[in-house]
């Protein structure tokens, strides 16, 4: 019996494992691509491995392109949609959670409801507001339209609900304000869940393809998913090189990924009504 | 009552920025969107006003009917397949007794999920190139003919779903592991001793109990999916003869490609309201479980 289980284990494992690593092919096979040379990329004789390994197309990228502008145009973007989201949320998910102020009903009541609003069916609206604002091929215009974020305020709300009145009580008699009580007590208690939030909203907002593809036009303000797109167009057939381009656009968020798995999975069942 | 009003003050002005961007860039652009459909305006500036002329032009505009069947056959293929699949892989990895092999399979599957979708697109784009793409040489391999998977009209809409499915479906699996975790493992060792077999108890224990995050799964997918753009402009720019062009596209291309303001405003607030109506259902639906328990 016993041994019976550990056979049907086993066999469940080793097809799992397979199943996983088929799923993985695609990306595996990205990165091959990218470590051969543009000939043999196209050579009908196709290798499961490069014959030569070769950086030659990550040279061409990093040389022939602007690939250091779309880079800083994608950090200064992610960075500052993050830090937006962070400081525009927590304070208001402190307000509706601790404070009782004239309206906080109603705004509770908007933040619910607008997390249903798709904010991609603006995208006519939204356009032309940027471009009254002079903020079409600025970072700011990419910036503005991903920094409200409903569900980072209910998270903060859930959260700040959780911590002992006592601690509050105490600190006003101490004499504290609210916003000393956020800072002091409410912050720092919760580092673990503004940490999540911020990285989910940062793989969010570098991934973002839509907003910076409608409010750029200009090549040196892209972001780098959105070059990535145009690398192809531009060089003609070079897949080693646009595989190249597209490793070096995920590696950011694969890399944090990884660093952070445990907080990554957590936010992202948070923010989607799972409590983790 | 000195206190009171202390309260308002600093309720106010801590809620004050989420309610600034609130009203600019949510409750402001909602308003303008509506308004600018009853116009015939171009994308800046305004034009004339004239009423419901829009709505009434789109339910005699075939492409736009045909936008509107193209999202919900992309629907179709999708929500249903993403969330079973999900559910199936969460069961086997949830299987698994080594901690650490359940840790790399979960990886393995979410990975995608946390790529740009132009990655995505990238990757299967070179996957399934009609001229070198490796997915043909298995396709020769089985004596079939190439086929240039984007650019054929029964080929088209199933591609980018399988795409979108490779690239969303960790985020299902994450949420299925997490319910499968919290179902008490003493119900499976009651229905042992019962006698039951893999699949009464898939069916009477595993499939009851997980329903609410099923539930959960199909309706964030149906939303999720009715917004579709980046994939499918990505891969077939709406392509061939418009057999996968989608309503965001359509806004998209009459807003910024035919500069008509108006119209795009009018298409977009069909889409905002289909939207809206799914989410309230999905609220009812999620709340009416709550109630279950």
């Amino acid at each position: 019996m016993t041994k019976k289980i550990t056979i049907s284990w086993t066999v469940l494992t080793i097809l799992s494992l397979i199943v996983a690593l088929i799923f993985m092919f695609p990306l595996y096979w990205a990165a091959v691509t990218s470590l051969k040379q543009e000939t043999e990329v196209i050579d009908p004789n196709w290798s499961i491995f490069p014959r030569i390994l070769s950086l030659a197309a990550y040279l061409d990228v990093l040389t022939k392109s602007a690939i250091g502008t779309w880079y800083i145009n994608s950090i200064a973007t992610s960075v500052g949609i993050t830090l937006l989201v962070i400081l525009i949320s927590m304070p208001c998910g402190y307000a509706l959670s601790q404070i009782d102020f004239v309206g906080r009903k109603i705004i509770l009541v908007a933040v619910v409801v607008s997390i249903m609003v798709p904010g991609t069916a603006l995208v006519i609206a939204l356009f032309v507001l940027i471009s009254d604002f002079n903020m079409i091929n600025t970072w700011s215009g990419v910036i503005l339209p991903q920094v409200l974020s409903p569900v980072c305020v209910i998270v903060y709300k859930q959260f700040f609900d959780q911590v002992p009145k006592e601690l509050r009580e105490a600190s006003i008699i101490d004499g504290a304000t609210e916003f000393q009580i956020l800072i002091k007590v409410y912050m720092p208690l919760n580092w673990g869940i503004t940490t999540a939030l911020a990285l989910v909203t940062f793989i969010g907002a570098w991934n973002n393809f839509f907003w910076p593809f409608i409010m750029t036009t200009k090549a040196e303000m892209f972001t780098v998913p959105v070059a990535i797109t145009s690398v192809s167009d531009a060089y003609g057939i070079f897949l080693a090189r646009e595989m190249a381009v597209a490793i070096l656009a995920a590696l950011p968020v694969t890399a944090f990924f990884l660093i952070f798995q445990k907080r990554v999975t957590q936010a992202i069942m948070l923010t989607s009504g799972i409590k983790g | 009552m000195k206190k009171y009003s202390n309260s308002n003050f600093w309720g106010l002005l801590l809620a004050f920025p989420f309610i600034f961007f609130y009203i600019l860039f949510l409750l402001y652009p909602t308003i303008y969107t509506l308004i600018f459909s009853f116009t015939d305006s171009p994308l800046i500036g305004w034009g004339n006003w004239v009423g419901l002329e829009n709505y009434f032009k789109l339910f005699n505009d075939k492409l736009f009917l045909k936008s509107l069947r193209n999202t919900f056959v992309f629907v179709f293929w999708t929500v249903v397949p993403n969330t079973l699949i999900g559910l199936m892989c969460a069961m086997m990895i949830n299987r698994l007794k080594n901690p650490y092999i359940a840790a790399f399979l979960l990886a393995c599957f979410f990975i995608p999920h946390i790529l740009p979708v132009t990655v995505v697109t990238q990757v299967w784009s070179w996957m399934l190139s009609k001229q070198y793409g490796i997915i043909q040489e298995f396709l020769e391999f089985f004596g079939y003919a190439k086929i240039a998977f984007f650019k054929k009209k029964q080929f088209a809409m199933p591609a980018v779903a399988i795409v979108t499915i490779w690239w969303t479906v960790g985020f299902n699996i994450l949420l299925f592991i997490a319910g499968l975790k919290s179902i008490n493992p003493e119900i499976y060792e009651a229905s042992d001793l019962d006698g039951a077999n893999s699949w009464a108890k898939f069916r009477y224990i595993t499939w009851p109990l997980i329903w609410p995050i099923t539930a959960l799964v199909l309706t964030l997918q149906l939303i999720f999916q009715l917004k579709i753009f980046d994939q499918m402009y990505l891969l077939t720019a709406g392509g061939p003869f418009n057999s996968t062009l989608v309503v965001l596209q359509l806004v998209y291309k009459q807003g910024f490609q035919m500069n008509r303001g108006g119209y795009a405003s009018a298409i977009a607030m069909v889409l905002f309201l289909i939207i809206i109506v799914v989410s309230i259902m999905q609220y009812y639906v999620l709340r009416d479980k709550e109630k279950d328990k």
